[in-house]
């Protein structure tokens, strides 16, 4: 492995050809070594003894407010504060707990979230005024660009959904004080996000906090008498519960309704993907799939409905983030069970709230590297976006083409893990290609990615023969994702200038067992 | 000194730009007596093309023989043959004369279109919207249509005329027929100057009223082509949409070798009856009739209008299957989502399929055995229902439903 030293941090070149630093914000990393290599020994973080003598033995452990919460959990300089983020875009309680924090005087935080938002924007200020020292999680928006500028003081890490589960059970990092937004909960800190006024379907990303962190906090706007039924967070975990008339704003945690595109290109892509699945067989009574809530996802959800219709092809689970559309399949039994992370829209929370086939996963159950298996192997077929994917079929999902940080890795990396992945992407984006030579910021290994599905074809991984041979019997336009690549370039007028970065790490890119796979730089100017 | 008139002059923009436009730009330009050129570029995609955009420039302003000027570009992520267009147009509305022109690259095959080509589909593209323009040839639609006319405003006709221009070089529009709807006469003649030395395959001569219109026409594109060494054949679809058109159907038909179809555009016509178009289209009957005549009359093909409602498949479908009874064989399509619906509507049925290919069956067997007449079973078949047949099984052909010797084509 060769190494060299850049801005006094010395880098390593991890399996993929990667620079990446030898240490992160003072802990010393191991570097990619390959898909599957990576074997971590020994035991995984324990949290802390408790003793149910020191907790009310009324079950009642509300406190006032979040500042007393706080202060009861000891915290003090140095801490790490750990969010979730199934309220997404309208979430308070995080950034009410960093700036009750602030208002305590509190400094060099670490901010834990797992996944920010375009809300939590006012951190900024909080780092610049030296209360987070740094956050390890999604960054985008503005919150990206003060990292891409290098502005913040440690290093950005980004890891997948199941990447977070994986190092909390390594003990990279440690929770001292998990703040969890509940729509519901009781005093004793059940807490679940099917029911109250915020509803927002499951909390399956703050389990891992409940579970492992030192102290935890319940906040919601909707107190009901022990017991809340279904317990998502079980109060045996909870330190304090806190009453709030609101925890976010009702409209943006959950969109009442989630659009399809309507965009010719992409509604190509997405019966592609669908007649792809039909037509090589993966579509078959008793098959899984997996697709997100962008405009594509749903449109190939749509699609594929009708075919599984028209063929009589019944799933045994799909997984979400759910949607009204993956609803439709489940009332339609044309699945026996939605197997759902995250909830996109109201018909989603309803069905979970309702429907016991409409069941809740964490990232334990669907991701974590440390169980013993997880979901995401066991799902047939995934249907993801990509910023950028390569003519080795490598892509980015972290990065603008310019370097700038643009999107968390969220579940993506641990959706690869499927039979067959596929990459549904327009081959170029205004006059920005997509298919390229190499991919900015590596966020998964080619070697993982099945298919790229675009507007101008299909591109099928040479390592996948076997669906290269299922579809030669389709109509579908198979051709070689270099021929794709060739004919975007001559669009857009040649192939794009490389991204203009320092040579200063700003954040790095987390591969599924932890090990980095990649270095986000420092932009220019 | 210059006057204050001229002074106006030496200043103009063209394009668009904003938070919500993509993939077009503005440019603003000042024409200055000395100091070279200085370009102000602000892009968003600055960081992967913006040195190419500013070398293009130079490249453009060069061609068209400008030295000295200050241009402020503010791009959206337009494509090269885009940038060039906007460029052209702001610097011809400066009041330049041009020593030449920038021509984008054209570097893709594009195919010949022959008189009795498949026209089931026309995908209207307007013709300042040049972001639509890059995929459109993606879609299957037997022709895509560049149009200059209505979806134009009346200030960007010059501009628009610049983007088909390129766009007609620049875009591969695969197997489509490249088609473009110019202006009215006389603004159409100054549309065929443009467009014709990129052999567009098909002039739509909108508002057609009199035969005169499309021999002039005619005339324009003989001679642009004869100066600019176009020899690919470039036909015209007169759009006929008023009660005189209709009147003149036949004579319109009769005007041009180059016209192969006929085509009839409904708002405008039930607007010149006073009358309301309606989903099922009765009080256009006659004249779509009577076009139909007309146009089989000189061995022309008869093209309907457009469906107007995109979300409508259901309307569109049934629109278009009485459409093929009534004896058309294609229409316009306002949006991609219509061009399958359409390609199903004007095929002929499996059982149409089927009854004709046990005809010509019967007639390859009947010439095979020197018998003049065809008969199946017991029953003779007369010689235009034989034709038909014939007609028919081509048709089917050239549509991919059945392969080259007869097999029905697996379902895609």
């Amino acid at each position: 492995m060769s190494s060299a030293i850049a801005s006094g941090i010395e880098l390593l070149r991890n399996a993929a050809g990667r620079m990446v630093p030898s240490s992160v914000n003072g802990r010393e990393q191991t570097a990619f070594a390959g898909v599957r290599q990576h074997r971590p020994q020994g035991a995984t973080a324990a949290p802390r003894i408790h003793s149910n003598a020191d907790f009310p033995s009324n079950g009642d452990k509300r406190v006032p407010d979040l500042a007393t919460a706080l202060r009861l959990c000891g915290l003090r300089d140095g801490m790490t504060i750990s969010s979730h983020h199934h309220m997404r875009d309208g979430d308070r309680i995080a950034l009410q707990a960093l700036q009750t924090a602030a208002e305590m005087g509190v400094r060099d935080l670490m901010w834990f979230p797992s996944a920010s938002f375009p809300c939590q924007s006012p951190v900024i200020d909080l780092m610049d005024r030296g209360v987070v020292h740094h956050i390890e999680g999604s960054m985008n928006g503005p919150l990206g660009d003060y990292c891409s500028h290098g502005k913040m003081r440690g290093l950005g890490i980004l890891r997948s959904h199941g990447g977070r589960w994986q190092a909390i059970q390594d003990g990279e990092v440690h929770i001292d004080i998990a703040v969890i937004a509940a729509p519901t909960a009781d005093p004793f800190g059940n807490a679940n996000g099917v029911q109250g006024k915020s509803a927002c379907g499951g909390l399956g990303f703050a389990l891992a906090d409940s579970i492992y962190a030192d102290h935890v906090i319940v906040v919601t706007d909707n107190l009901v008498p022990f017991p809340c039924v279904p317990w998502q967070i079980q109060g045996n975990h909870v330190d304090y519960v806190v009453e709030v008339p609101s925890i976010g704003d009702r409209s943006k945690i959950v969109s009442g309704t989630t659009q399809i595109t309507r965009s010719p290109d992409r509604l190509r892509i997405a019966d592609f993907v669908a007649r792809f699945l039909r037509d090589t067989g993966i579509m078959r009574n008793g098959f899984s799939f997996q697709a997100g809530a962008g405009g594509i996802a749903l449109a190939f959800v749509d699609y594929l409905h009708r075919y599984m219709r028209e063929a009589g092809v019944r799933a045994r689970f799909v997984r979400g983030g759910s949607t009204r559309y993956l609803v439709d399949l489940l009332k339609e039994g044309l699945t026996d069970y939605i197997l759902d992370g995250q909830t996109f829209d109201i018909d989603g929370v309803r069905s979970l709230a309702s429907d016991p086939r409409h069941v809740s996963s964490s990232p334990f159950t669907s991701y974590n590297f440390h169980g013993k298996g997880n979901f995401a192997s066991m799902v047939d077929a995934v249907v993801l976006g990509a910023t950028e994917v390569d003519v080795n079929f490598n892509a980015n999902v972290v990065t603008h083409s310019d370097g700038r940080l643009l999107h968390g890795i969220g579940g993506w990396q641990n959706c690869l893990d499927a039979g067959c992945t596929i990459l549904a992407v327009p081959s170029f984006r205004d006059r920005i290609p997509v298919i390229v030579d190499e991919v900015t910021t590596l966020t998964g290994p080619g070697e993982m990615i099945d298919v790229v599905a675009t507007e101008r074809g299909i591109a099928i991984n040479p390592l996948r023969q076997d669906l290269i041979r299922a579809a030669k019997a389709s109509s579908l336009p198979i051709r070689e994702i270099g021929e794709i690549k060739r004919e975007v370039e001559k669009i857009c007028g040649g192939k794009p200038q490389k991204a203009r970065v320092t040579d200063k790490p700003v954040a790095v890119v987390k591969w599924v067992d932890g090990t980095l796979l990649d270095t986000v730089w420092q932009v220019q100017k | 000194m210059a006057s204050i008139a001229e002074l106006a002059l030496r200043r103009a923009e063209a394009g668009r730009c904003g938070k919500d436009v993509r993939s077009d730009c503005k440019v603003s330009i000042e024409l200055a007596e000395a100091g070279g050129v200085l370009i102000e570029l602000r892009s968003r995609v600055e960081a992967y093309y913006g040195d190419a955009i500013r070398e293009q420039i130079l490249e453009v302003l060069l061609a068209l023989g400008v030295k000295h000027a200050r241009l402020h570009i503010e791009d959206e992520g337009a494509l090269p043959f885009v940038i060039g267009a906007r460029v052209e147009a702001a610097v011809l509305r400066a009041g330049v004369h041009p020593e030449g022109t920038w021509l984008p690259a054209c570097d893709h095959e594009r195919p010949l279109s022959s008189r009795d080509r498949l026209r089931r589909s026309r995908l209207y593209l307007p013709g300042s919207e040049s972001r639509l323009f890059v995929n459109a040839g993606l879609y299957g639609a037997d022709a895509i249509i560049l149009d200059l006319e209505d979806s134009v405003h009346a200030d960007e006709k010059d501009a628009a005329r610049l983007l088909v221009r390129n766009a007609l070089r620049a875009i591969d529009f695969g197997g489509a027929e490249r088609m473009v709807r110019i202006n009215q006469l006389p603004l159409g003649l100054a549309d065929l100057d443009a467009i014709v030395p990129e052999a567009p395959d098909l002039i739509l001569l909108p508002k057609t009223e009199t035969p005169d219109q499309a021999v002039e026409a005619d005339l324009r594109i003989t001679e642009v082509a004869r100066k600019h060494d176009v020899s690919r054949p470039i036909w015209m679809m007169p759009i006929i949409e008023s009660a005189l058109g209709i009147e003149n159907a036949g004579a319109i038909a009769a005007a041009s070798e180059r016209i192969v179809a006929l085509t009839i555009g409904l708002e405008d016509y039930t607007a010149d009856l006073g009358v309301v178009k309606t989903q099922s289209g009765d009080e256009s009957l006659y004249a779509r009739t009577r076009l139909l005549n007309a146009a089989k009359a000189e061995g022309l093909q008869a093209i309907d209008s457009v469906y107007s409602d995109v979300a409508d498949m259901d309307g569109l479908r049934s629109w278009a299957e009485r459409s093929r009874a009534l004896g058309f064989e294609g229409m316009g399509c306002i949006h991609p989502g219509q061009i399958p619906v359409v390609h199903r509507a004007y095929a002929p049925t499996a059982a149409e399929i089927a009854k004709a290919m046990k005809i010509v069956v019967a007639f390859d067997e009947a010439k095979a055995m020197g018998r003049g007449v065809v008969s199946l079973g017991s029953k003779m078949i007369d010689p235009p229902v034989v034709q038909r047949a014939l007609e028919l099984v081509e048709r089917a052909r050239q549509m991919g439903i059945v392969t080259a010797n007869g097999a029905p084509e697996e379902k895609a």
